[in-house]
This record gives structure tokens, sequence and C-alpha cells, in this order.
């Protein structure tokens, strides 16, 4: 069975918290007698005054754990440790980061535990001793207070290959655990850095078993983590700084990857692995990675080329000497922003006009970005993030072209009206179709979310557009693009129509829209299509092109009807007649009943619950999280964007810059047919469900969610949960720093902290609140594939697919008061919002019901008092007819 | 009848601590004789305000004020032992009288609680054997002009504890509560001794352990934040971990909500009576203290609540009675205790 881990936690004066969204702990290395001779001369000195300038510096440099390590044998250890400890406890912007213990000698080890307030590390204990010494050591540890490293040491000596390396870590980790009853969190392993390229054969492996072994224990031993001193890797180029330091950021880049979460080494000088310069860094990975027979030897030569001496910190800036194009299309194609505006101003000296830079370099630039974005050597959140840049420039040019504006100016591709459609909120797919047709050089009107249709008409005539794009993302918006499609038309509008968003689809647009509007109307898929289309539209073989839709969306009409009538669908009497059989017996009574408000809940909690793989989906990535880090195709790209998330969601976190609020409900019900009657204090209110009409091979039920509720003497649970309040103000700001990248980003993360706010009230309703799976012990994992008991189904998602039984769900939660709100398309306003019923039956389980036959809508209309027209407009996404 | 276990009492209702020792103790105005009593009568330099010597020379002063804050409504008695360690006793010479002083305090205060449990038993009273900071720090330097010096070791604290544990376990208490912690090292020499005494002696008792922080900062003397100190306090698997003493309930609130978010034990608080006035008294009012911890405890944060500085059982009667309107905050236990 699984287990949820606690983060590791250690303390100074201030809390460090490390778990998996923690990114790579640096670890202070200097204040090291064995690794520093500065230091050493300093604390042989006495001079203790500048040694806790050391450790000073160290943590303005980055440092979050100050490893401390006075093991020499000149000195006395003890007494140096116990000393400077002392001292630095006085230094409080030294002491509110925790400290690493770091020594080989028991004594002094257990002596600075008695100097340290703080929950400290200890670097390290072993097997060296033996099992029994290793015991001892490890149960002081814990009455003391200690996380520790364990060092893949035993009694045959230290580990050396990935085989032994996994063995020694196991057999401490076994012990830990099981004997001594140590946290599991608190276990950090070494598996020992050694030097690598010594000109020994047996050496040339060791860089790729420590890689192994860190993924093997990181996939292998729950809780555990894995640390390193870094410098010993390139312990034999001692004097050439420049390859040393490239070689400890790419043996960092590749052991990350592989899961080390922290490392000893000098935070102050890490080199950033893209700025190592390419050819050094081949030469480099080719001896880390030992994938060359000859690499030490090139490595070697290579390095007498370089200078030793040790770069300042900060990027490799060789490439700022070259010419202003190759400049700006190095930001655009790296992101860069710091440069832009003093390379546009450049460029704009070169030319006549200030349009010509947008025209010239800038456009040039953005050319290698799109090739390289098609060919696929970059991926979107690149491309947003080189879309920040040029945005940036344009915004330094604006003012010259306003000045320098002449008749007859065109100075875009064309212009794109986009929107999103009244009654629906969602945009990031929207505001990245922007992005990247911006970058394209396309002039984007965004006219927001909410458009309704004559604000739309007004902006497309007002602004003379050339195409309008239309978004959305719940079904009832695929009815309003119906609507503004006929009312284009009425307006005598003739510019091509995109269509995209979630739930829109080529059969949707080409049978319901297209026919309405006789400009072509053209799904797009995702965002990297937009332009090509786009492109094709604007272009000169634009005829050509819609035609060839044209004859395309006919044949997708041909298919959908010819599918349309080859489903046999049931009358609504027999697929009632066909419900499962559904046994109810020891339906637990809830341990609590009513609604109950969750204000201001700490995203902390929510963190854990985050199901990351449709978040790299919003970014059209595609694969499974956390493969998808590892991936050939999209890994490198993964794993920058997650890094990116996750610095900005522990600032999410940090700051409070969202609010989660939610409610949820839980009341008696009893079932009524396809309904589900609840009664809330003496108020009886009923939820209308669907039946799937589908006819179904022998033996498999017609379903319907109210199967699952007892005709006497149930319960009905609903929920409403958001974590969008306050996203406002930092959307803003990103806007106005031109920065899409991190408004989209806010956004996708918004909608994943939602959903597992979902994830984590399901399971607090589950084990506590309703109470009946009290023994319930899950992963993040199996939490997402679901599988525990019950289900949670939204309305107008495939189970009850249609939407204003939200209504009657916000009623009854009150969901008004927490401060998520409807529109009149029954969106959850804030979009990062979701809501739903709780089915507690261990029979539940989600289904699709289908298209539905005329004879049902008459029905669910009769039970939602509504006329047949309106039932249709509700129900039109599943309509058989 | 055997007393239920203090922690299935902790998941039915918040209990409630008693007050002040030295409030109460004010009110006898007791002179040096009374400190003295015939035992200690020949001992030199002066003994009144050494309060802790009252379990031996006045008992039936200490007992009385078990007894005035049990019947005021308090389940939990903390023993007349705040200085009862080697370290605070020596500015009185009276280091060899320590294990005494922590068996008598433990014993009457035992007898007294034993008493009121017999008497209502659906209501059980326990004793805690409270375990002051002493007067000394291992984390910090008396001498602004010297950083590295300390005048207390984290051994001599250790070797210190250890004694008034075993005062306070053989005179009978059933929990241990580490207090008014203003150095984090203190403590965990506390700590320390503690599960060293439980090993060597194949016991366990519950330990509870409460911080200070000193002032708006938000921090502890020796500059922790509170869940630093949180953080630095749970490789003892605690019964509770809270807060006392600097501040009243008003001030505390914040770092409350705090240690409720992260604590993985139960959540305690003993506050002063409000903020000392211009003459260092505490005045504030038993509705208004009881009031001002209503706040917290409408919020769900606490399962313990009683006085600090300046609270008497007038106090504690009004604490008890808005506590008992109010469930216990429900703990978060951490989910990776079962292997």
């Amino acid at each position: 069975m699984s287990h949820k881990i606690e983060p590791l936690v250690l303390s100074g004066l201030e809390p460090l918290v490390i778990n998996e969204l923690s990114n790579f702990v640096n670890v202070g290395e200097r204040t090291n007698v064995t690794g520093s001779r500065k230091f050493l001369r300093l604390i042989k000195e006495g001079n203790y005054e500048e040694a806790i300038s050391v450790a000073r510096h160290q943590v303005e440099g980055g440092a979050q754990i100050l490893d401390i390590n006075m093991d020499e044998g000149m000195l006395d250890g003890v007494d140096a440790m116990r000393t400077f400890l002392n001292l630095i406890a006085s230094e409080p912007d030294i002491s509110r980061i925790p400290v690493m213990i770091d020594s080989s000698k028991w004594e002094i080890i257990e002596e600075a535990l008695k100097c340290v307030q703080g929950k400290c590390v200890v670097n390290s204990i072993s097997l060296k001793e033996g099992k029994d010494s290793f015991v001892q050591q490890a149960k002081k540890l814990k009455m003391y207070g200690a996380a520790v490293i364990v060092m893949a040491f035993d009694e045959d000596g230290q580990a050396d290959t990935y085989e032994r390396r996994i063995e020694i870590c196991k057999k401490s980790y076994d012990i830990l655990v099981d004997e001594v009853h140590f946290p599991r969190q608190d276990i950090i392993f070494d598996p020992n850095i050694f030097p690598i390229a010594t000109g020994i054969e047996e050496h040339n492996n060791y860089a790729v078993d420590f890689f192994k072994a860190t993924k093997w224990i990181k996939e292998n031993l729950p809780g555990a983590k894995v640390s390193g001193g870094v410098s010993n890797v390139s312990f034999s180029f001692r004097g050439n700084q420049t390859v040393r330091e490239a070689m400890h950021s790419a043996f960092l880049y590749h052991a990350i990857q592989n899961g080390m979460d922290m490392g000893i080494v000098n935070p102050a000088i890490l080199e950033v692995y893209d700025d190592i310069p390419k050819d050094l860094l081949e030469k480099v990975e080719d001896v880390l990675l030992n994938r060359k027979e000859d690499a030490t030897q090139a490595l070697l030569d290579f390095a007498e080329t370089v200078s030793g001496t040790s770069k300042e910190k900060g990027a490799d800036l060789t490439w700022r000497e070259n010419p202003v194009q190759e400049r700006i299309t190095h930001s655009l194609v790296k992101g860069i922003t710091d440069f832009i505006e003093a390379d546009t101003e450049e460029a704009r000296h070169t030319v006549e006009r200030p349009l010509q830079v947008i025209e010239g370099p800038l456009m040039d630039g953005m050319n290698v970005v799109g090739d390289l974005f098609g060919s696929g050597k970059m991926f979107l959140p690149q491309v947003v993030k080189s879309a920040r840049v040029m945005k940036k420039a344009v915004a330094y040019l604006l003012p010259y072209i306003e000045a320098d504006k002449r008749e007859g100016d065109k100075s875009t591709a064309g212009k794109v009206l986009m929107a999103t459609v009244k009654g629906d909120v969602h945009d990031i797919g929207k505001n990245i179709v922007g992005v990247v047709l911006g970058c394209n050089n396309y002039e984007v009107i965004d006219l927001g979310v909410m458009v309704p249709a004559n604000k739309i008409l007004e902006a497309a005539i007002e602004h003379q557009v050339d195409v309008i794009g239309l978004s959305g993302l719940i079904t009832p918006s695929l009815d309003e693009m119906v609507h503004v499609a006929k009312e284009l038309e009425r307006s005598e509008i003739d510019v091509p129509l995109l269509i995209g968003g979630a739930t829109t689809s080529k059969a949707h647009t080409a049978v319901k829209i297209d026919q309405h509007y006789s400009s072509p109307s053209i799904h797009v898929l995702d965002a990297s299509r937009s332009v090509t289309v786009v492109e094709k539209l604007l272009g000169e073989k634009k005829d050509g092109y819609v035609s060839e839709i044209n004859t395309e969306y006919d044949r997708v009409r041909e298919q959908f009807l010819e599918r349309q009538s080859a489903k046999k669908y049931l009358t609504l009497d027999k697929a009632r007649a066909n419900s499962p059989t559904v046994d109810f017996f020891d339906i637990k009574e809830p341990n609590f009943k009513g609604t109950k408000q969750f204000v201001d809940v700490d995203l902390n909690e929510l963190t854990d619950y985050i199901d990351w793989t449709p978040f790299f989906q919003t970014w059209e990535l595609a694969g499974r999280y956390p493969k998808i880090l590892s991936d050939e195709v999209v890994g490198e790209q993964a794993t920058q964007l997650f890094a990116d998330a996750k610095a900005m969601l522990s600032k999410i976190v940090e700051e409070k810059w969202l609010k989660a609020n939610g409610v949820i409900g839980i009341w008696n019900a009893k079932r009524i047919g396809d309904s589900v009657e609840v009664s809330v204090e003496n108020e009886n209110k009923q939820f209308h469900f669907l039946r799937q009409q589908n006819e179904f091979t022998k033996g498999k039920p017609n379903k319907c969610l109210s199967d699952f509720i007892a005709p006497e003497n149930d319960f009905l649970g609903g929920f409403a949960v958001t974590t969008g309040i306050g996203i406002e103000k930092h959307l803003a700001k990103f806007e106005e720093d031109h920065d899409d990248y991190s408004s989209i980003m806010l956004k996708a993360l918004a909608d994943r902290l939602a959903e597992a706010f979902a994830e984590f009230m399901h399971e607090k309703v589950r084990k506590e609140i309703w109470g009946y799976q009290t023994e319930e012990m899950l992963s993040n994992e199996e939490l997402i594939k679901e599988k525990y008991q019950g289900i949670r189904p939204a309305p107008g998602y495939p189970a009850c697919p249609e939407h204003t039984e939200k209504e009657t769900l916000f009623e009854l939660l009150d969901a008004n008061s927490v401060g998520i709100e409807l529109t009149e398309s029954m969106a959850m306003q804030p979009g990062a919002a979701v809501s739903g019923f709780y089915f507690t039956h261990p029979g539940s389980a989600y289904f699709n019901v289908g298209k539905i036959a005329r004879d049902q809508v008459e029905d669910y209309a009769l039970r939602k008092n509504w006329s047949k027209e309106v039932a249709e407009k509700w129900l039109s996404p599943i309509l058989n007819y | 009848m055997e007393k239920p276990n203090i922690k299935s009492r902790l998941k039915e209702k918040i209990l409630v601590l008693d007050g002040a020792m030295g409030t109460m103790i004010q009110r006898y105005k007791l002179e040096e004789e009374d400190f003295r009593g015939d035992k200690l009568k020949d001992r030199p330099g002066s003994l009144k305000g050494n309060n802790d010597l009252l379990s031996i020379t006045r008992p039936d002063v200490i007992k009385e004020i078990h007894a005035a804050y049990f019947e005021a409504g308090a389940d939990i008695a903390e023993t007349n032992t705040f200085s009862g360690t080697t370290i605070a006793q020596a500015d009185y010479s009276l280091e060899d009288i320590v294990y005494e002083l922590n068996f008598e305090s433990a014993k009457i205060a035992k007898e007294v609680a034993d008493k009121f449990s017999k008497n209502e038993p659906n209501k059980p009273r326990y004793v805690a054997g409270s375990i002051g900071p002493t007067n000394r720090s291992a984390g910090l330097s008396p001498d602004v002009n010297d950083p590295g010096f300390r005048n207390v070791t984290f051994d001599e604290l250790v070797t210190a504890y250890t004694q008034q544990v075993q005062g306070l376990v053989d005179g009978g208490v059933d929990l241990l509560l580490v207090e008014t912690v203003f150095d984090t090292l203190n403590a965990k020499a506390a700590l320390y001794a503690i599960q060293q005494f439980f090993i060597d002696n194949n016991m366990d008792l519950p330990v509870m352990v409460s911080g200070t922080i000193t002032d708006a900062s938000g921090r502890t003397l020796s500059g922790q934040t509170t869940e630093a100190f949180l953080i630095s306090m749970s490789h003892v698997n605690l019964l509770s971990i809270g807060l006392n003493c600097a501040l009243g309930a008003e001030q505390l609130r914040p770092y409350l909500q705090t240690l409720n978010q992260k604590a993985p034990f139960m959540v305690s608080a003993h506050p002063n009576a409000g903020l000392p006035n211009e003459f260092g008294e505490y005045d504030q009012t038993p509705q208004d203290m009881a009031g001002q911890i209503e706040v917290f405890l409408k919020e769900g944060l606490l399962n313990i609540v009683g006085g600090c500085c300046g609270t008497s059982p007038d106090h504690i009667r009004a604490i008890s009675k808005t506590a008992e309107k109010y469930q216990p905050r429900v703990v978060n236990t951490k989910t990776d205790t079962v292997a």
C-alpha cells in the first residue's frame, strides 16, 4: 500500500520545506575546511569574523542550507564546530537557514547537534562501521531531531557501481525505516559523486551510475531524497574553473532530471546549463554520459584551449558581440527580454522608418521562431516566451510608429478578431492562439470573454478585420457560436470564421455552423495550426484552400448523417426498462448533513492533489506526467515548463495570489424515476438526469445517474469550489508587462488548483464529512485514476450533460456566498471553478449519456417545466435528430 | 476506577488548563517564614519569592490553589515546579532539594486531582508536571560583546531536566509540560532528557510543549518563527504543541493559526491576562479574556486552553464555560506513520 509522504521540513530561524514541488536545493559548500583552503586558513588563525562572512556570502549567493565541515587533522574539530555554530547563531541573516553538519567524526556531529536550535541535516552516517553503530547513531539523531544523509558505504567499502549503490542504499533505508522507525522523508542518500575523466577506465561510468542510482532511489525508496557533493566530479580539472563549472552544471542538469533533490555546491558561481558554450558542453557531456571512447582525452585537449579563470555569475554574453539582427533573433529564440529594447533602438537607427524594424529584423527573428516551431524544434511554451520579447519590442516602437504614420500604411499581415463567446469565461486556448498569431505579425484584436454577438459584429466592422476567431469551452457555447454565425450572415459580413475550443469539433462546425454562414467557417484543432489556416485564408491561394475545406466538410456532413442513421436508439420506455439492477445495502448515514463552507483554504494543502497531465495538454505538449518530463521529443521543454510552473506555483502559494473557496452539501435524497429528489429542511428540490438511449449489445444496461440513488432513505451530495478569486489583479500585471507566458501560466495553474481542490474536497467528504470511506489510503496517482468508491459527475459533462442543473445545485449550496457565480450560459465564474454531485454507491461509475431521442427530450421538458423548444436549446449538443 | 487516557478525553472536548500560580500565591501575603518552614530554616539568604518551595513548606496553600482551579473547571493542573531544576535553584543554593521539590509538588497536585476525579467521575482531572525554561540559555549569549559564549550547555540542561523529570514522575504526574520555551535549544535538551528517561525506565507519558512568542515580530526570543519552532520540536511524538505567556489571547491568534494549519499534534494555548498595564499588572477581566479566546475557539484552533500570568480561577471559570460551547480542533495527523 502506498502512502502520502510528508515533505522534508528543516528549520533555522525560518522553515525550509522540501517537497516534490521544490526546486533543487542549494547547499552552500564554502564553509568547509576540506573544500576551501581559505576557510581552513581562517579557522586555523581563529579569524572567525571573516569565516562568518564566508557563510554570509553563501547565504546571499542563494544557499538554502549551509554545509559546515571542520574535519581537519590539525584542528580541534569539536571546538571549532561549537565555536562557529555558536557565533552564527547570533547572525540572524545566516542562521535563518538550516545548517548541514558535515563530518565523518561522530563526536563532532554530536557536539554540533547540541548547539543548533533548528532542525538540521547531519552529513553523514553509513554502514561503514557495521550495522550496530549505524543503528545507534540513527537513534541518537532521532532524539536530537535531525534529518540525515546516508552515504552509500558499508563494511566492504564505498559503493562505486550502480549495483553496489542501490544495494547499500536499500539496505540502509530498510534498517532506518523498519528498525529505527526513522521518518522516511528525513532520509537523504548520498550515492557518491566520484571524479571522472581521471584517465582510469573504471572511472568513466561513475557519473552515469550516479544518475541511474539516483533514479532508482527516487523510484524505489519512498520519501528518500538524494544529495551529493557536486564539485568532486570535476576533481581532475583542478585549476581550470571554466571546465569545472561547466561540468558541475551539466552534471546537475542530468542529476536533477534523474531526481536529485539537493547538492553541495557553490551557489554564487553556478553556470546556467543553457549558457555553457555548445562545443564545451558537448565534450563535457561526452565525458559525463560516457558516450565516446576518447571523451576524456577530447575534454583534456579542449580544456587547454579555454582560460582557467572563473566566470562571473551570469550568462555567457558573447552573443552580445554579434550583429544586431543576430542578437534580436537570439533574444527572440531564447525568450530573453533583457536586451531587446536596446537592440530594437539600435535597429531603428539602421532603417528609414520605425515600422521597418518590425517588418525587417523582428519578423526575420520571428520567422526563425516560426520555422523552429513548425519543424517541432521549439514548443509552445518557448514560442509564448518569444512572443513576450516580441511584444516588448513592438511596445517600444509604437510611439515612433505613431509619429511616423502615413497614408496607406499596412502594418501587419492581417487583422484577426478574437473572442470567447457570450456566457463563457474560458480563454486560455484563445489567448495562446492570439499569441501565436501575434508572433506571426497578425494584429490581434482580442475582445476578451463573454462577448455578445453584437459586440463581435461592431468590432468586426470598426476594425475591418480579415478573420474572426470564436472560442468556447462549455457546450452551450456551441450554440452561441451558431448564433454568432447567423448574426454575421445577417449583417452581410464576409470574413472567414475560425472556431476553436475544447468542445468544438470539425463535425459541429461542418454540420451546425457552416450551413448558416456563407463565408468559410473552419474548425481549428489547436493553436499551432492557427497560423497555417490564417495564412492560407489571407494568401493568394485562398480560393483553392476554401474549396478544399468545402469538399472536406461535405464529406464530414455525409459521414455524420450516415452515422446518425446507422445508430439505433431505444424508446425512452425501453431504455428505462433496461436500467441496471442496483442493490442498496448498508447505506452510510452521513456524519454531517447540510452545507459546509470552506473559505480561504490553504493552497499548500492542494498542491499535492494536482494532476499535471492536463496542464501539459494546455500547452500542447503531449504525454502523461511524469513520463513526459523524460520524453524524447518534448521532455526538455516539458521539464523547463514544469520548472517554471513550480516556481510560479510556489509564489501563488506563498504570496497567496489566489483564494480557494468552496462549499459542499449533503442532503437526504430519494430516486423518483430519472430524477432525484433531495429534501432540505422542509423543502424538496429535484435534480433531473438523462438516460442513455443507444441500443447497446445485449446485457449492457442503459444508465442514468439516478440509478445509483435508492427509492427511499438515501443521500446525495454536491459541491462547488474555486481557486480563481484574486486572479484578476495578477493577470492585469502580467498583461501590462506584455507577459502572455506568465498570464497563460497563471490561468492554467489556477485551473489545475481548482481540480486539485475538487479532488481534495472529495477525499475529505469520503473520509470525514460523509465518512463512508474512513479507511481509504490512496496516493495522488491513485486519486487521479479514481480508485476510490463513488463519483463526482459535473453538470455539463458526459454523465449529466445538461448545464442548467447547476442552477439548482448552486441554489442548494448557496455557492454565490463563497464567490462562485453562473453566467447565463451556465459557465462558472471565476473560470477556475469546479462543481458537481457526490454519488457514493459502490457501483456508481462515470458514463456517457450520448445522444438522446425526441421522446426523452419531451419527457425532460415536462420534468423541467420547460417548453420543448427550450429543452431542445439546452440539449442541442446531444440531440439525435 | 481507572481514569480515561487524556488522549481519548481530548477527542471529546477542549480541555482546560489551570491559571497562574504566582497570582494566587500573592493573595496569601506569605512571609519569609512561610517559604522556609521548619525544613529550610537554617538555609542562608532570603528564600521569599521562590514559589516552588511552598510545595514543601506550605503544601496547604498550594493544594488550596489547585483545588480552586479544579473547582473553576480546570481539567489539568500544572505542578508548582516552574523553577524546579538545579539550574534555577542554584540562585538560592538549593540544588539539593530539587528532587523532593518535584516529588512533593507532583504528589500534592495528584492528591487534589484524585479527589476531584472521584467526586466527578465524568470529569477526570489530570496533573501536568511543569518544566520551565530555567533562567539560562544554551542558544544565546548573555554577553553581547561575546556572542560565542554560553552560560549553560546542552549536557548540563539534560542532567538538570532528567532530575526534574525523575521527581515529577515518581510523584505521579499524568503528563509533562515543557513550557514557556524562549530558547528552542533548551527545549530540545528537555525533550532529549525526557526521551532518554522514558527509554531508561521503559515507560512513556504524554508530553506537551508550549513556546513563547516574545513580541509582535512573531518570533521566539531565540529568533525562530512559529513554524520553525514547530519544526524543531516535531521529532518527538508530542501530545500537543502550543504557546503561552508574553502575549494576551488576542495577540496570540495569528501564531495559533499557524500551529493549527501545520501541527500534526494537538494545539494548546495559555495566554496571559492581556498585556501588562503601565504598572506591570495584568488587569484583563475574565470576561474580556474569555471573549478573546472565544474568537479562536470558534475558528477551531485549539484542543487545550488555559491561562498564564495574571489569570485567576475566575478567568479559568470564564474560559472553561466558553470552551464547553465549542468542538475541539481536528488534528491533521501525519499520514506517514504506518509502514
